[in-house]
């Protein structure tokens, strides 16, 4: 049993081993902590010993004895020994059948985004417990606090541990009163590994990967209209990505992009899908930002990319979703249509409002727009502003060379 | 991530506990932290004298002064720290929750900042 074989162990089931935990215990904490201390034993018992014959089922019975122990331990600080009392449910047991969710992943995802929470506390939780994301990746998702996200998922959890119904997996048709929390998770996923908010590389590839893969499991249960837009949305997207960070690692802007790297079988799977969203008739947020990604992937340069028809669709999107992120977004495509000082008075007017004001993109964008109206200082500042909200080392290198570009520019002025 | 885990309490309201249960809590101050080295979350604990003991300085046009006591005279003040590495701000207050001080006192929960050499 090495290292290597053992870690592989942990990806393979401990997702599975998770859910299982969190539906016998009741208790997030409680079945996090459990987790860690069963692979913990684990490692040092498995080299010595051998891997059990069935490791998962090794690991949630070390995990519940674990979880039993730690409670007596903690209950002298505990005011309430109600939680104890969960010990008697535990006799009841391990192998309800689940197969109808064919994941253990998806199947953690769902069983996390319980209609006993605000669907804002699903998706954090969700996000952190079954998606591995960090507390502060989740906060730039939402362009919130770090500090707001954790005690959203702190107080998602208390609620969950005193919550008097039985945190279980829905049973088939319950399940479409889940998918709205499902498919906002899975797409923050998506973002995160197109975006990555922290760390030396621009993408995680790994993460689009996983977000494609769900939503592919998603649409095969239940065949809804917007995971089609979802999936299609995120393969427009994914089909790009050749093209979005150059040889060094490099972010290259998309009407910088290199089209012949985009994925063309990719993208025409995308339009199927797509089409497939749209016969639906009434469109929704995902179906409608996948109509905009595919005017994005299917024109053949910047210039003729048909922009009018990008800020129509974000007048719909903005009235599906009057977020000010979107609000950002049309405004990008309205300066690519009607000139950057367009655009630039609606970023002006969002942040004015108070809106997006630590917020990365806000800032390169307006930094872009003033570098196209020739407005070197302004421009400057908002790089420079932008450039201090990231933590992300590849768009740090962006930005700095935007900098160094302005400063090269203007001195060239007499 | 690393976290710095601020310990803030009254020290002037407890009466003097006697000393069976500071050893009591004392122990259980170690075997906090031995539970934290057991886990790879531990990177540093300290327990601090209290405020009186404190000095401070600034420096005034060039000059240092230095005052007698804490930087700030409030009811609550830093008794101790602990500095921890964590996934997360979520895995971070859910191991400070466990700290044996958690019975009276609060802990503040604060990100260590990773400093950007620019190149």
């Amino acid at each position: 049993m090495t290292p290597i074989a053992l870690e592989a162990i942990y990806r393979a089931e401990s997702r599975h081993v998770l859910a299982t935990l969190i539906r016998l215990l009741g208790d997030f904490e409680l079945a996090e902590d459990a987790l860690h201390e069963a692979f913990l034993a684990a490692a040092e018992q498995w080299p010595h010993e051998g891997p059990p014959r069935n490791p998962r089922s090794w690991l949630i019975s070390t995990g519940r004895f674990q979880a039993i122990d730690a409670m007596r331990r903690r209950a002298r600080y505990d005011a309430s020994l109600r939680r104890l009392t969960h010990e008697l449910k535990w006799t009841e047991e391990l192998s309800v059948d689940l197969n109808y969710i064919p994941d253990d992943d998806l199947r953690l995802i769902f069983l996390c985004c319980h209609p006993v929470l605000p669907l804002d506390s699903q998706i954090a939780l969700t996000l952190r417990e079954a998606c591995g994301l960090t507390t502060e990746e989740i906060a730039q998702a939402f362009v919130a606090k770090a500090s707001a996200i954790a005690q959203r998922i702190v107080r998602a959890k208390a609620k969950i541990r005193d919550a008097t119904i039985a945190y279980e997996l829905p049973s088939r048709s319950e399940l479409p009163e889940r998918l709205r929390g499902v498919s906002h998770v899975i797409y923050p996923l998506f973002n995160e590994g197109y975006e990555s908010s922290f760390g030396p590389s621009l993408m995680r590839v790994d993460l689009c990967g996983e977000a494609i893969r769900l939503a592919r499991l998603v649409v095969e249960i239940l065949p809804d209209p917007e995971v089609y837009g979802l999936l299609a949305l995120m393969m427009f997207h994914h089909a790009r990505c050749n093209s979005r960070v150059g040889p060094s690692g490099e972010l290259i802007l998309l009407e910088q992009q290199d089209r012949s790297l985009w994925d063309r079988t990719e993208i025409a799977r995308a339009r199927a899908l797509l089409n497939r969203a749209l016969l639906a008739g009434q469109m929704g947020r995902y179906t409608c930002e996948a109509a905009i990604a595919a005017l994005h992937a299917e024109s053949r340069s910047p210039q003729e990319t048909d922009w009018l028809r990008i800020v129509h669709l974000y007048d719909v999107l903005l009235r599906i979703e009057p977020s000010p992120i979107v609000a950002l977004n049309r405004a990008v495509a309205v300066a690519m249509c009607d000139g950057p000082a367009a655009g630039l008075a609606i970023v002006e007017s969002i942040l004015a409002r108070g809106d997006l004001v630590e917020y990365r993109f806000a800032h390169a964008a307006r930094a872009d727009m003033y570098r196209r109206l020739g407005r070197v200082n302004e421009a400057r500042a908002a790089y420079d502003r932008a450039l201090g909200l990231t933590q992300q080392d590849a768009e740090r290198r962006f930005l700095a060379a935007r900098i160094a570009e302005l400063e090269f520019a203007s001195r060239d002025v007499p | 991530m690393k976290y710095a885990c601020l310990i803030y309490g009254d020290g002037n309201l407890v009466e003097p506990l006697p000393p069976s249960e500071m050893e009591k809590l004392t122990a259980e101050g170690v075997a906090f932290d031995e539970e934290l080295r057991r886990t790879g979350h531990f990177i540093d604990a300290q327990a601090l004298a209290p405020a009186q003991a404190a000095a401070t300085i600034r420096r005034h046009d060039g000059n240092l002064s230095m005052t007698d006591g804490p930087f700030a005279e409030t009811k609550e003040q830093l008794g101790g720290f602990f500095l921890i590495e964590a996934r997360d701000l979520n895995e971070a207050v859910r191991i400070a929750s466990r700290h044996p001080c958690m019975q009276w006192d609060a802990i503040e929960v604060r990100p260590v900042r990773e400093l950007y050499s620019g190149s």
